[in-house]
C-alpha cells in the first residue's frame, strides 16, 4: 500500500515511522516480502518474467511470480469470503473446499451434459459460470440460515456441507468422470493469443468489485458492527441475522467463482480430491492478515496479501524440493508464532516491544 | 451490645475518571442482617467487590474477627478463606451440574471424590436448611430460588462469617422470596452477618435489621430500619441538591405548555419483558421522564416505544399516524431515537471507530446501498466532536477507549446526527463525571426549546426534576401515577415510589 | 417473574434421541435387509471392529468439547502414529510394545503443547489445533511420502488375532457354523469408553470439565483451577488420540499421508449426534460411543440397500448430522426463554 512508502518529514520522522508499524497492513507486508526476499535469494532468477510460447504456439507469460498470482486465484477469492465470514459471525466456514466440490459438479454437468468425452459445450460457458455461482450461493444460504436463524457456530453448521459437499458434487455430475473440451480450459490456463493467464485477470476483476462494493455500500460497517456487538447493532437498525446471512450467500458466490476457475484447469473435476484442504488456508490467509478469527475485523487487503504469502510460502517450498505434502509443517510453524505473538499473555511478556496486537487495530489509544 | 465481626473503615476506591467511593465506613454485627442501599452508581457493588477481592482499594482498612491484623483480600479465593462468601443476582454456579456437586466441587484437588459420603452430607445440609432439593437433582431443573439457595449452603457449609446476598431476589416471585427470607433468618440464628443488597424497599424494611445508604459514592448513613420511615429512606437514597446543578432551569415546561402538539402517543403498550399495558404522550417540545426505582420497568416501557423489545399489546401513534414498530429501524424512521441504558452492552461498538460509532444509526437509515463518503462521515464526526466536546484523539479512535462520559457522548452525538423527533435518553448520565452531566442536561433543555420531544430516564430524582415537565411515576413494573407542574417535587414522587398516598 | 419449567436434562433427552436411533435402525435393517447380513453377529462385531479407533478418538474429543474447546488435530496425530510406529516397527526392530510407547507419546506431546497454547496463552483451540493437524500430517510426509504397510512378523501376530466367544456365531449358506470374530482393539476401545464413564461422572477431574464448559467463570468462583482444567482436557484429548492412533495401526497395519483425513470431522460428529455441544458443558461418552456407531451403521445400511451409487452414504450422514444440530439448536434456544 502507497500509505506506507510514504516519505517522513526530517521533524515528524519518529511519528511517521511508528504510524508505518503500527499500520495495520505492516505485519503481513513484512511478511510477505520476507518471503520474496529469501526466494530471491534461493533462486536469483525468481523475479523474471519472460515471453514464451505453449504447446499450440500461442504466446505465454512464464515466470515464478506469474504462477505465484495464478496459483493464488482461488485462495484470494475465498480469502474475501472468508474474510466477511469471519467478521460478521465470528466464526469460518469449513465447507468451502466442499462446497467447490459441488460447483466444479455442477458446472461440469452443464458443460458436459451426461457425456464422458463430449465433442462440443452443451451450454454456453456463460449459463455454467451462472449456475455454478448459484450452487455456492445456495450452499453458503444454506450455512447461513443454519448460523443467522438457528444461532448455531459457523463450524458446527458448515461442518454438514464439510461432511456432504463432496458427495454432492459426485452425485451433480452422476457419477461420471467427463472431461471438457478445451475452449472451457480458457478460463483457468490462457485464451489464446493472450499472454496473461486468465484466473490472474479474474482475481484482478473480483478483488476490484470486492473493493467496489466495500466502497459503495455499507457492507464493511455494517458486517464489522454486527461482529463486535450485536445487541447494540440491532439497536442501530441493522438486523444481524440477515446481515450474517449476506456474508454467507457472499461466500458461497465466492466459492462458485473459485470452483469454475479450478474446473477450468484440468476441464476435469474430481469431487473427492478437487482443492483439498483449501478451506483451512483461506482461514489461514484470514488469520495472516491480520484479522482476529474471534469477528469484528475486516481487512480485506490483508487477507488478500495473507493468501499470495500461503502461496509464495508454498512456491517457495517447492523450489527446495520440499515434498508437497510436507509443506503444512511449516504453515504450522507460521500460524503458532503469528498467533502467539498477539495474544495478551505473550503480549504482557513482551510489553516493552512494539505492541503487535495492536498493530491491526488500533492507531494510537488515548483516553478522553 | 452484640460482637462486631466485619469493619470497613474510610474505603476509598476509584477508576479512571471516576471516584466509585470516598472514605466509606461499613460496620457488621454477628447474627445481623445489614442492607446496603443505594441507587445506580451509588457504589454498592464497588464496595463488595473490594471486600471480596475483586477488587483492590486505594485506601482503607478492614477489619474481621479472629484475625488481629487489617486484612488485605486479594481474590475471591483469599475472601473465602477469611469467611466471606458472595451469591450474586446471577447465579454463580454450574447450572449442569448436580446440587451435590456444586456443594462440594472446587473445594479440594483430590483426583477421587467418594460421591455417595457427599451426597449424604449434601443431604443433612439440605435438610438443615430446609431447602427443597435433592442432592443428585441437576442445578438447572431447581428454581432460580432454589438454586440461590444452594450457593447460600455452600458458603454456609465453608464456615463463612459474612454472607454477602448481592440482589438476591430480583428474579424470585413472592413466595420464592419469603423462603428466602427464612433462610436467611435461619442463618441469623446461627450468627451468620449477612449484607443484603437490594434495591426493593419492602424486601428490606421485612428482614434486616439495620440499612446503610450509599450515594454517588459516598456514606449518606447507617440508620436502624425500624426508625427509619420508608419515605425518608427514599429521599436519603436519591439525595438532596447538588450545587453545581442548581443553576439549570427548567425551560421545557413553559414549552410544554404552549405547544399541544403530540409527537407520541402510546395506547396499553405492553411488551414481552412483562411491563404491565401502560399510556403515553409525549408532545413537542416536551421533557417526559419516567422515574421510578431501579427495575421498575422503566426502561421496558421506552424500549417498547423503540421496538427493542417485542410489543405484545397495545397500539402506538406518532404525529398522529398509527404506526407498527416491529424493529428498532422502523422507530428510527418514524423519527425515534433510544441512547439505551447498559452503554457498554447495548450502546457502543467498541472496537469501531469514535466516526463510525457516530453516523452508525444515521447510515442504517439512509441505507446500504448509500454510504457515506469518509469526508462527508469526518464531517459530520467532526462536527459533532466540537459540538458535545468529545475528548478523542482523533474521529479514527476506537470509541472503547475513550472515558465513559465522551462513550456517552458519542452515541448522543449518533442520535443527534439523525435529527430525531422524539428522543429516549435512558440514564445518560449514569457512571460519567459531574461536568459532563451538566452538559448533557444543558443540552437536553436546549435541544427541548428548539421543538424536540425528549424522554429522559434518571436514576437522580433531581435530575428529573430539573429536567423534566412531566414524570410517569412507575413502580413493579407498572405506571403508578404521572406528576405535572407543581406536583413535581420529591416528596411528591417518593409517595408516589413509596405507594404511600398523602 | 419467571419460573422454570421441571423438565428432564437435555444430556438425557439427546442421549435417549441418539440410542433409540440406532436401535431403531439396526432392528429395521435386520427386519428389512437381513438377508444382506444384519441377521449375523458378525455384522455387529465388524461394526465395532471398524470403529474402534474411532470411538476411542471420539471419547477424547467429547472430552475437549465438553470443556468448550476442539481439537482437530486428531486426524493428523493418527497419520503421524501410523506412520511413525511403522517406520520404528520395520526399520528399527521395536516391538508391539515400544511401538505403543511411541505412538501414547506422540499423542500426549500434541495434547500437551496444544493443551498449553490453548489454556495458558489463550490461543484459540481452532487455531491451535489446526496447526496440530497441518504439523501431523506434514511431518509424516517428512518421514516417508509413500504408502508403507507393517512389516513386523510379532506385530503382525498380534494385530491378526481375533477373539472368538463360544456359541456366538453364524451358519453360513452350507449350514456350517462360523465362529463371530472380534478384535482386540474393541475390548480396548469399550474399557476406555468404561473409563471415560467413569472418569467424567466420578472424578474431580471429569465434573471439573463440565463446569469450566458449562460456565468458566462460576467454575473460577467455585474454585477450580479453570486454566489448568483446560490444559487437563487437552492432555487427555492427546492420549485418547495417542491410543486411538495405535488401535487405528493394529487394524489398519499400513500408514500414508492422506490417512485418516476427515477423522477429525467424524468424531466431532459423533459427538455432535452423541448429544455433545460444541458451546461446552454438555455430552457425555455413552452417547459419543452410540453416535461413532450410528455413524458407522448408516454407512453399512446405506451401502447395503444396493444403491449403487458412490454418493448416498455421506450425504446420509450430513443428513443425520443436520438433523441432530438443528434439534440441538432448538432445545438450546428453549432453554434460554
Amino acid at each position: 500500500m502507497a500509505k506506507n512508502n510514504k516519505k517522513a518529514d526530517t521533524h515528524h520522522e519518529v511519528s511517521a515511522m511508528k504510524k508505518i508499524i503500527k499500520h495495520k497492513l505492516f505485519i503481513p507486508i513484512v511478511f510477505l516480502m520476507f518471503l520474496l526476499l529469501i526466494n530471491i535469494f534461493i533462486k536469483p532468477g525468481f523475479l523474471r518474467i519472460s515471453l514464451g510460447k505453449d504447446s499450440s504456439g500461442n504466446p505465454v507469460l512464464i515466470g515464478n511470480i506469474i504462477n505465484i498470482l495464478n496459483n493464488a486465484t482461488e485462495l484470494v477469492i475465498l480469502a474475501i469470503g472468508m474474510t466477511l465470514v469471519t467478521s460478521s459471525s465470528k466464526g469460518q466456514d469449513i465447507s468451502v473446499g466442499s462446497t467447490i466440490a459441488i460447483v466444479g459438479g455442477v458446472i461440469m454437468r452443464v458443460i458436459c451434459g451426461n457425456e464422458t468425452q463430449p465433442t462440443r459445450l452443451m451450454a454456453p460457458i456463460i449459463v455454467a459460470l451462472i449456475l455454478g455461482c448459484l450452487a455456492g450461493m445456495a450452499c453458503g444460504a444454506f450455512n447461513g440460515i443454519l448460523v443467522a436463524k438457528f444461532n448455531i457456530q459457523p463450524m458446527v453448521a458448515t461442518l454438514i456441507l464439510f461432511t456432504a459437499g463432496r458427495s454432492i458434487g459426485s452425485m451433480a455430475m452422476g457419477g461420471l468422470k467427463p472431461k471438457a473440451v478445451a475452449s472451457f480450459g480458457y478460463y483457468g490456463n490462457f485464451i489464446p493469443g493472450f499472454p496473461i493467464p486468465t484466473p490472474i485477470i479474474i482475481t484482478i476483476v473480483v478483488v476490484a468489485i470486492t473493493f467496489l462494493v466495500l466502497k459503495k455500500t455499507n457492507l464493511g460497517l455494517y458486517t464489522r458492527a454486527v461482529g463486535i456487538n450485536d445487541k447494540s447493532s440491532r439497536l442501530n437498525g441493522l438486523s444481524p441475522a440477515r446481515i450474517k446471512f449476506l456474508t454467507y450467500v457472499i461466500m458461497g458466490f465466492c466459492v462458485g467463482i473459485a470452483g469454475f476457475v479450478q474446473s477450468s484447469r484440468v476441464q476435469t473435476v474430481n469431487p473427492y480430491t478437487i482443492v483439498p484442504g483449501i478451506e483451512m488456508d483461506a482461514i489461514l490467509a484470514v488469520a495472516l492478515g491480520g484479522n482476529s478469527l474471534g469477528g469484528g475485523t475486516l481487512n480485506m487487503a490483508g487477507s488478500i496479501i495473507g493468501a499470495y504469502t500461503i502461496q509464495t510460502l508454498t512456491s517457495m517450498l517447492t523450489t527446495l524440493n520440499v515434498n508437497t505434502n510436507a509443506v503444512p509443517v511449516f504453515k504450522a510453524v507460521i500460524i503458532i508464532i503469528l498467533v502467539a505473538i498477539q495474544t495478551p499473555t505473550v503480549k504482557k511478556f513482551f510489553s516493552s516491544k512494539v505492541p503487535l496486537s495492536k498493530l491491526a487495530t488500533n492507531n494510537g489509544k488515548e483516553r478522553g | 451490645m452484640q460482637n462486631i465481626l466485619l469493619t470497613m473503615k474510610n474505603i476509598y476506591k476509584s477508576f479512571p475518571g471516576v471516584r466509585a467511593l470516598q472514605n466509606v465506613d461499613f460496620t457488621l454485627c454477628e447474627g445481623e442482617i445489614h442492607a446496603l442501599m443505594g441507587e445506580n452508581g451509588a457504589g454498592k457493588s464497588t464496595l463488595i467487590k473490594v471486600l471480596t477481592g475483586v477488587y483492590s482499594k486505594d485506601a482503607g482498612e478492614i477489619h474481621i474477627k479472629g484475625v488481629d491484623k487489617p486484612i488485605n483480600v486479594k481474590s475471591p479465593q483469599e475472601a473465602h478463606k477469611l469467611g466471606i462468601s458472595t451469591v450474586y443476582q446471577e447465579i454463580s454456579l454450574c447450572p449442569n451440574l448436580t446440587v451435590t456437586e456444586n456443594l462440594f466441587i472446587g473445594r479440594n484437588e483430590d483426583l477421587l471424590v467418594n460421591w455417595k459420603k457427599c451426597n449424604k452430607k449434601a443431604e443433612s445440609i439440605l435438610e438443615s436448611l430446609k431447602i427443597p432439593a435433592k442432592p443428585g437433582q441437576q442445578l438447572s431443573n431447581c428454581s432460580i430460588a432454589v438454586q440461590q439457595m444452594v450457593a447460600i449452603a455452600r458458603a454456609v457449609d465453608m464456615d463463612c462469617k459474612v454472607l454477602i446476598l448481592d440482589e438476591p431476589t430480583s428474579s424470585l416471585d413472592e413466595q420464592e422470596v419469603a423462603k428466602l427470607f427464612s433462610l436467611m433468618r435461619e442463618l441469623k440464628s446461627r450468627g451468620v452477618g449477612i449484607i443484603f443488597v437490594t434495591h426493593f424497599l419492602e424486601q428490606m424494611y421485612e428482614i434486616c435489621d439495620k440499612v446503610t445508604v450509599l450515594r454517588g459514592g459516598e456514606l449518606v448513613g447507617e440508620y436502624q430500619v425500624s426508625e427509619l420511615p420508608m419515605v425518608e429512606l427514599v429521599a436519603k437514597m436519591m439525595g438532596k441538591e447538588l450545587g453545581d446543578l442548581a443553576n439549570i432551569q427548567n425551560k421545557g415546561k413553559l414549552n410544554a405548555e404552549s405547544s399541544k402538539e403530540i409527537i407520541v402517543e402510546a395506547e396499553g403498550l405492553a411488551s414481552d419483558r412483562g411491563i404491565k399495558p401502560f399510556d403515553f404522550k409525549a408532545h413537542k417540545g416536551e421533557v417526559t421522564g419516567f422515574a421510578g426505582l431501579l427495575g421498575s420497568g422503566r426502561s421496558e416501557c421506552v424500549r417498547a416505544i423503540f421496538g427493542a423489545d417485542r410489543v405484545i399489546k397495545g397500539r402506538l401513534k406518532i404525529k398522529g399516524e398509527e404506526a407498527s414498530i416491529t424493529s428498532p429501524l422502523k422507530a428510527m424512521k418514524k423519527g425515534i431515537g433510544y441512547l439505551p441504558e447498559d452503554r457498554q452492552r447495548d450502546g457502543i461498538i467498541g472496537d469501531l471507530s469514535v466516526r463510525d460509532n457516530i453516523i452508525l444509526a444515521l447510515q442504517t437509515m439512509r441505507g446500504f446501498f448509500r454510504p457515506f463518503t469518509k469526508s462527508q462521515a469526518q464531517a459530520f464526526a467532526e462536527e459533532y466532536i466540537n459540538i458535545l466536546g468529545i475528548k478523542t484523539a482523533s474521529a479514527d479512535t476506537p470509541v472503547s477507549s475513550l472515558s465513559g462520559g465522551n462513550q456517552q457522548k458519542v452515541i448522543l452525538a449518533r442520535w443527534l446526527l439523525t435529527h430525531p423527533d422524539y428522543l429516549i435518553l435512558d440514564e445518560p448520565t449514569r457512571g460519567i463525571d459531574i461536568g459532563t452531566k451538566v452538559e448533557i442536561q444543558r443540552l437536553v433543555l436546549k435541544l427541548a426549546s428548539e421543538g424536540m420531544s425528549i424522554t429522559f430516564i434518571s436514576s437522580e430524582i433531581e435530575e428529573m426534576l430539573r429536567t423534566c415537565s412531566r414524570l410517569i411515576v412507575m413502580r413493579d413494573l407498572q405506571v403508578v401515577g404521572e406528576l405535572e407542574g407543581d406536583d413535581m417535587t420529591q416528596d411528591k414522587i417518593m409517595y408516589t415510589i413509596a405507594g404511600v398516598s398523602k | 417473574m419467571l419460573k422454570r419449567k421441571q423438565a428432564p436434562s437435555d444430556t438425557a433427552f439427546l442421549l435417549t434421541i441418539t440410542i433409540s436411533m440406532f436401535v431403531v435402525i439396526y432392528i429395521l435393517s435386520i427386519m428389512f435387509l437381513g438377508d444382506k447380513g444384519f441377521n449375523k453377529i458378525q455384522m455387529l462385531f465388524n461394526l465395532f471392529n471398524e470403529n474402534a479407533a474411532l470411538i476411542v478418538i471420539a471419547c477424547g474429543l467429547t472430552v475437549v468439547m465438553i470443556t468448550g474447546s476442539i481439537d482437530i488435530s486428531v486426524g493428523g496425530v493418527t497419520a503421524l502414529i501410523c506412520t511413525s510406529c511403522i517406520v520404528c516397527l520395520n526399520k528399527y526392530d521395536f516391538n508391539f510394545f515400544t511401538a505403543l510407547i511411541l505412538a501414547l507419546a506422540i499423542g500426549l506431546a500434541f495434547g500437551a503443547v496444544q493443551g498449553f497454547l490453548i489454556a495458558y496463552l489463550e490461543m484459540q483451540p481452532f487455531i491451535v489445533t489446526l496447526a496440530g493437524m497441518f504439523l501431523g500430517r506434514g511431518l509424516v510426509a517428512l518421514i516417508e511420502v509413500n504408502q508403507i504397510q507393517v512389516d513386523n512378523k510379532g506385530f503382525e501376530l498380534l494385530s491378526g488375532a481375533r477373539i472368538e466367544i463360544p456359541f456366538l456365531g453364524d451358519i453360513n449358506k452350507k449350514g456350517v457354523f462360523i465362529q463371530s470374530k472380534l478384535e482386540y482393539g474393541v475390548v480396548v476401545a469399550l474399557i476406555i469408553v468404561f473409563v471415560m464413564l467413569w472418569l467424567l461422572k466420578k472424578t474431580n477431574l471429569g465434573r471439573s470439565f463440565y463446569a469450566v464448559g458449562g460456565n468458566s467463570q462460576s467454575a473460577l468462583t467455585l474454585g477450580i483451577n479453570v486454566k489448568k482444567t483446560r490444559f487437563n482436557a487437552h492432555l487427555l484429548c492427546g492420549l485418547l488420540a495417542g491410543i486411538g492412533g495405535f488401535l487405528y495401526l493394529f487394524h489398519t497395519r499400513s500408514g500414508s499421508v492422506q490417512q485418516a483425513t476427515g477423522l477429525e470431522m467424524d468424531a466431532i460428529s459423533a459427538s455432535i449426534i452423541g448429544g455433545t455441544l460444541l458451546t461446552g458443558g454438555v455430552g457425555n461418552i455413552l452417547g459419543t460411543l452410540f453416535g461413532v456407531l450410528i455413524n458407522g451403521l448408516v454407512l453399512l445400511v446405506v451401502t447395503a440397500i444396493g444403491n449403487q451409487d458412490p454418493w448416498w452414504p455421506q450425504i446420509t450422514r450430513a443428513g443425520m448430522l443436520c438433523f441432530f444440530i438443528v434439534l440441538q439448536s432448538i432445545i438450546c434456544s428453549r432453554k434460554k426463554k
